[in-house]
């Protein structure tokens, strides 16, 4: 029965595990530790965003504009410094421009009831256009030397720890105080939990869906800041990519599931870390893409079955539905 | 006496006559121009006519070069030049070229996402009386002209400088390629075998495709330098992706240590400002602006000179710049997309 009980962050954990104890034994050089803060570093934005995308869908939603968020606002802030602007006056544009998107978002799902799929599909592919047709030149938004030393967020290093994992670790501290130790995070969870109890019992549930909203829009921001110092530009098109897949994998990897109201930041630390790792084992052995991703699909696909077998469909899950 | 007086009166006037003529003929003759005959064909040729433009995304340094270029050149002749941005969607590219085949233009530009996708329509296109230029990529069907980079060269200069910064290192190079999907990559890569194959020397012990995107190109290195730290050498597919590459060298202080050599389209602040930071060691460029003038050319040839579409066949591979440190800081070896524009 022990099994059972071990959960898909438990499974996931112990692919994890297993996959990190045959790369450490087989690939000289993978448990080395400056290849650890490699691993760390490659996923730290993907991490990120999946506490984002966490905040979200524990709130029983789903955020697909993530990557527009990521993209436009630091894409706007790169090419205000590259137009002359400053830096604090282009950062507080990009974080207008990033809550408005937010609130938006929020109100439309809140209050407008529109389902949050359909409304985030429609407001990325929005503010991605925004950014093509008017905010930027061209798709890669290149540094400029007004950025002086703003790279330091992608490329520095604290006490020897690349500023991406130092970033990631403050998020994660962040976004999980916020969820187990306020009152706005408890409400989140009541709300992905039962909707209709939670307006019951007089939680103020609209406003409390739209900011989940602008956190998840705003944190986007941030991962895309990190991001775009630590390529020393802005590839804008990465909203074309299928970065938003391999983020709602994080999260749902990790355990938390679809239907809201469970799981935490430590589910997403467990996804991003076997992603990583899977990444970079594979990158050291040299692996053709095809390869990658045939490995890659197989992994994913027994940490679901196994999860199906151990943790069968209930009536809860026949009752809500799940994605 | 009548008839002599007479006689001499003729001859008199006609002296005259004569001497009036010459006077007046020769500032006559210094005035009027000559008459070049085919200047006014080549305009009427020219003046009215479209021409479509189709690459696979706009927004991007080459793809907007071209078009600047391209407008730059043909619009004060009257030619009216309009883009159809399928925006990365291979879809809505074969859609803009099948709408644009019954619109018929007297000539489409073409930046093929791949060589199957369009060759057939191509073919029709050509078939329909529309000459097509091919840029930078060329379909399995061989068009009035094709334009752009020889890949399979590029990736020969690009693995010869990695090479031969190699000697007496540890001969460990790593390959960053760009999509898979992608023959611009494919043909990239056979050049830099072709290199491979003459040095059995050299070790490759990383070859990875990065999807043209800076991020994943910059996790890749940083693995593979960790792993290898006495690397010497990088061959990278692409500068906008390759601007990843390079931080990953840099961030590992390796920036001197390790040659990177990587390939675009010669915009500044991609190409020069990057070889002149120390970023790239060698940016093989293909121009922009010179093969937009050179795709203006065919065009501007081809409709005057009124071939059939398809019954004449080209190349016109573009003579690579070597960006390095010695010309990186020179006017002429980048361009500027806003001055391109104006």
């Amino acid at each position: 029965m022990g099994i059972r009980s071990l959960g898909q962050q438990g499974i996931v954990f112990a692919v994890f595990a297993v996959l990190f104890a045959v790369f450490a034994a087989t690939l000289p050089g993978f448990l080395s530790t400056s290849n650890m803060l490699t691993l760390l570093q490659n996923v730290a934005v993907l991490g990120i965003l999946g506490l984002a995308m966490a905040i979200v869908v524990i709130g029983r939603g789903i955020d697909i504009s993530l990557i527009a968020a990521l993209a436009v606002p630091p894409g706007l802030v790169l090419q205000m410094v590259q137009d002359g602007h400053s830096l604090p006056a282009s950062l507080a544009a990009a974080f207008v421009l990033t809550t408005v998107f937010g609130l938006v978002n929020g109100w439309l799902i809140a209050y407008a009831e529109v389902p949050s799929l359909f409304t985030t599909l429609a407001s990325g592919l929005f503010l991605a256009g925004l950014g093509q047709a008017a905010l930027f030149k061209l798709d890669v938004v290149q540094w400029s030397p007004g950025l002086e030393g703003f790279e330091k967020l992608g490329q520095g290093n604290l006490f020897g720890i690349p500023m991406p994992i130092v970033m990631f670790a403050l998020f994660c501290i962040a976004v999980a105080f916020f969820l187990r130790r306020t009152r706005l995070g408890a409400y989140i969870y009541a709300i992905g939990d039962n909707p209709n109890g939670a307006r019951v019992t007089g939680i103020p549930t609209r406003p409390i869906i739209v900011l989940q909203y602008v956190l998840a829009a705003l944190i986007g921001f941030g991962a895309g800041l990190i991001m775009a110092a630590s390529v020393n530009s802005m590839p804008t098109r990465i909203f074309n990519s299928t970065l938003i897949y391999d983020v709602i994998l994080v999260v749902v990897l990790g355990g938390i599931g679809l239907s809201g109201g469970r799981g935490g930041v430590l589910n997403v630390v467990i996804g991003t870390l076997l992603i990583g790792t899977m990444l970079n084992g594979m990158t050291i052995m040299d692996v053709s893409y095809s390869g990658q991703n045939l490995v890659k699909g197989v992994v994913l696909l027994a940490a679901v079955i196994a999860d199906s077998f151990l943790n069968p469909r209930n009536e809860e899950t026949a009752q809500q539905g799940d994605i | 006496m009548t008839r002599s007086g007479s006689g001499r009166t003729l001859l008199k006037t006609m002296l005259f006559g004569l001497g009036l003529t010459a006077a007046a003929a020769s500032p006559v003759l210094a005035q009027k121009g000559l008459d070049e005959p085919f200047q006014g064909a080549f305009k009427e040729a020219l003046a009215g006519k479209t021409v479509a433009y189709v690459p696979v995304a706009m927004n991007f340094d080459l793809t907007e070069g071209w078009f600047a270029g391209v407008k730059k050149e043909l619009e004060p002749y009257g030619v009216k030049v309009v883009v159809r941005d399928p925006n990365w969607s291979t879809n809505a590219g074969a859609q803009a070229v099948t709408t644009l085949i019954s619109e018929k233009p007297a000539a489409i530009i073409i930046h093929n996402p791949d060589v199957q996708t369009y060759a057939k329509l191509l073919q029709r296109a050509e078939n329909e009386g529309i000459y097509i230029i091919q840029i930078n990529m060329g379909s399995s069907y061989r068009s009035s002209a094709f334009v752009g980079a020889n890949w399979i060269e590029i990736g020969e200069r690009d693995t010869e400088a990695v090479v031969n910064f190699c000697k007496g290192k540890s001969n460990k190079i790593a390959i960053v390629q760009g999509a898979l999907s992608a023959a611009a990559s494919a043909y990239t890569l056979k050049g830099v075998e072709n290199v491979l194959a003459k040095n059995p020397d050299i070790k490759v012990v990383s070859s990875q495709a990065a999807d043209w995107d800076a991020a994943k190109a910059k996790a890749i290195t940083q693995t593979v330098l960790k792993q290898n730290p006495d690397l010497c050498g990088i061959v990278g597919f692409w500068d906008g992706m390759d601007i990843g590459t390079a931080a990953a060298v840099k961030e590992a202080g390796l920036t001197g240590k390790v040659w990177v050599s990587t390939s675009g389209g010669g915009e500044r602040r991609g190409a020069c400002d990057l070889v002149k930071s120390g970023a790239f060691d060698l940016d093989l460029s293909y121009d922009v602006p010179t093969q937009a003038e050179q795709m203006a050319g065919m065009i501007k040839w081809l409709v005057s000179s009124g071939v059939k579409p398809g019954s004449v066949k080209g190349s016109m591979y573009t003579t690579l710049i070597p960006i390095t440190k010695e010309n990186a800081a020179s006017d002429t070896a980048c361009w500027n997309l806003s001055d391109l524009k104006k």
